[in-house]
């Protein structure tokens, strides 16, 4: 820009040539009427001030744009978050929504959440009977994982249960998700026989837990698995103060095993005595 | 519509002679992290191919104002831009799609098909045919990573796009004779699916040699 000569470029080899006019002849490749004029807009887009100022502006532009976007989309984003939990919930509470409203079917039946230590649990009524929804949060092997455990009214009995993950591995790790996984979990107890809460464990088959009920794992997604398995412990733990306040374990209506409980074991008669 | 010469070049000679996985070897990264089974890697196909496009046509707009030392900068800024933009929206009108494709969304950006593009053909070309050249690119990249999660879901987990191909009760597990083959499972196999076709490939279009 603050030349007052003209930059003329060969377009054959490349050569810059500055002056008031092109050259005839090329003086590297020997080709004549070969160069074309440089900076059609007349701005230098070299110069440090024009990169600094371009730079900015892009900057600027991509950032004002997408908080825009974001701003106009979020109320859209969390409906959608938000009904991405209540069909999770559902699933946990093996509610088929296929032919239904998911929404409304979600309305009808859980009526509660109750908050403890900032954790949820969500209190459903199914058929008269009522069921807690507890979230679950963990780590797999590429990220988050996560999900939502419905146990029955005595606290034990496991009553569904629902997963997500972020990005485990497809065909390996993300089987979690599928009803194959999900499936062994209704009936199982997340208690000993001695009314403590020790969760379930899901191991490789073969091997046997020590004093808590087991799922088989999935096999060649040990690292998701073993995730799983700690997951549904440490949010046993968190939601520990619920889970042993048996005071508020809702009336008698709720002590008759559900359709979907495995048969009644040593620790499930012992809490319906304490009852 | 009669397409001129040019402009078949652009747009099909990355889905065979040009190819962006075979031929320039690039994208191998995402090749192996989304070809585990056929549905993710048709979804990062159609993703990658929409971006590129996307990408090539911004870039390709202002081609002639971005100062030579910062482009790839502004590059991946457009790229990182667009995909965020992409994701925001799919989060807000589709959700489940965006739920699927939320790892892989974030893998895009560091696809190094999306910068090699930009910095070879969108810098250089008009508008129209850096488009096409997207589209190009991304459907060549998409062939590989089907015919590579094709044969990876098929042996290694006997399905295809999630649907049963190899009977249940040809397993050994079910008094059958059939197992699936593990390997087809770990990221190393893609490498060498990729490398069977980059060799039969090569093998098949002598002026590549």
């Amino acid at each position: 820009m603050n030349m007052a000569q003209k930059k003329f470029v060969c377009s054959v080899c490349g050569y810059v040539h500055n002056g008031d006019k092109a050259p005839e002849v090329c003086p590297i490749c020997k080709q004549s009427g070969v160069f074309v004029e440089e900076k059609k807009n007349g701005l230098d887009t070299n110069s440090n001030v024009y990169t600094i100022i371009y730079a900015t502006i892009i900057v600027v532009i991509v950032a004002v744009l997408l908080a825009l976007v974001s701003q106009v989309l979020s109320p859209r984003q969390e409906a959608n978050r938000l009904l991405d939990q209540q069909k999770q919930i559902l699933v946990a509470l093996n509610q088929n929504y296929d032919n239904t409203d998911p929404a409304a079917l979600y309305r009808s039946l859980v009526n509660d959440t109750i908050d403890v230590n900032g954790a949820p649990v969500f209190v459903a009524n199914i058929e008269g009977n009522t069921k807690y929804v507890l979230k679950l949060h963990g780590a797999g092997l590429w990220g988050g994982i996560g999900g939502y455990l419905a146990l029955d009214a005595d606290k034990n009995t496991i009553y569904g249960i629902n997963f997500n993950h972020e990005s485990e591995t497809p065909g390996l790790g993300a089987e979690i998700v599928t009803d194959k996984f999900r499936s062994q979990f209704p009936g199982k107890h997340i208690r000993n026989a001695a009314g403590e809460v020790v969760s379930v464990a899901v191991l490789k088959a073969g091997k046997v837990a020590d004093g808590q009920e087991q799922v088989d794992a999935l096999s060649g997604a040990t690292i998701t698995s073993d995730g799983v398995s700690t997951m549904i412990a440490t949010n046993l733990a968190e939601y520990a103060e619920f889970l042993n306040n048996i005071d508020n374990i809702n009336n008698a209506s709720d002590s008759e095993p559900t359709t979907c409980a495995a048969p009644t074991s040593v620790s499930e008669a012992n809490l319906i005595t304490e009852e | 519509m009669a397409l001129s010469q040019k402009t078949k070049e652009v747009l099909f000679g990355p889905l065979n002679i040009n190819n962006p996985v075979v031929v320039q070897v690039l994208g191998i990264c995402s090749a192996l992290a989304v070809t585990v089974q056929l549905k993710p890697a048709l979804v990062m196909g159609i993703a990658v191919t929409i971006i590129v496009a996307m990408a090539n046509v911004i870039v390709s707009l202002i081609r002639n104002t971005i100062p030579m030392r910062i482009r790839i900068i502004i590059q991946l800024v457009v790229v990182a831009a667009l995909v965020t933009l992409v994701s925001e929206v799919l989060k807000a009108f589709a959700y489940d799609v965006a739920m699927q494709l939320s790892v892989y969304i974030g893998l895009i950006i560091t696809n190094c098909i999306l910068m090699g593009r930009l910095e070879a053909f969108a810098m250089t070309n008009k508008v129209w045919d850096s488009f096409l050249d997207g589209l190009g690119n991304g459907f060549g990249y998409a062939i590989i990573l089907v015919i590579v999660a094709f044969f990876r879901e098929l042996l290694g987990a006997g399905t295809l796009l999630g649907f049963r191909v190899i009977p249940e009760s040809w397993y050994v597990a079910n008094g059958g004779f059939y197992e699936n083959c593990g390997m087809m499972m770990m990221p190393a196999m893609a490498l060498i699916l990729v490398a069977c076709i980059i060799w039969a490939h090569r093998g098949y279009n002598k002026e590549l040699k």
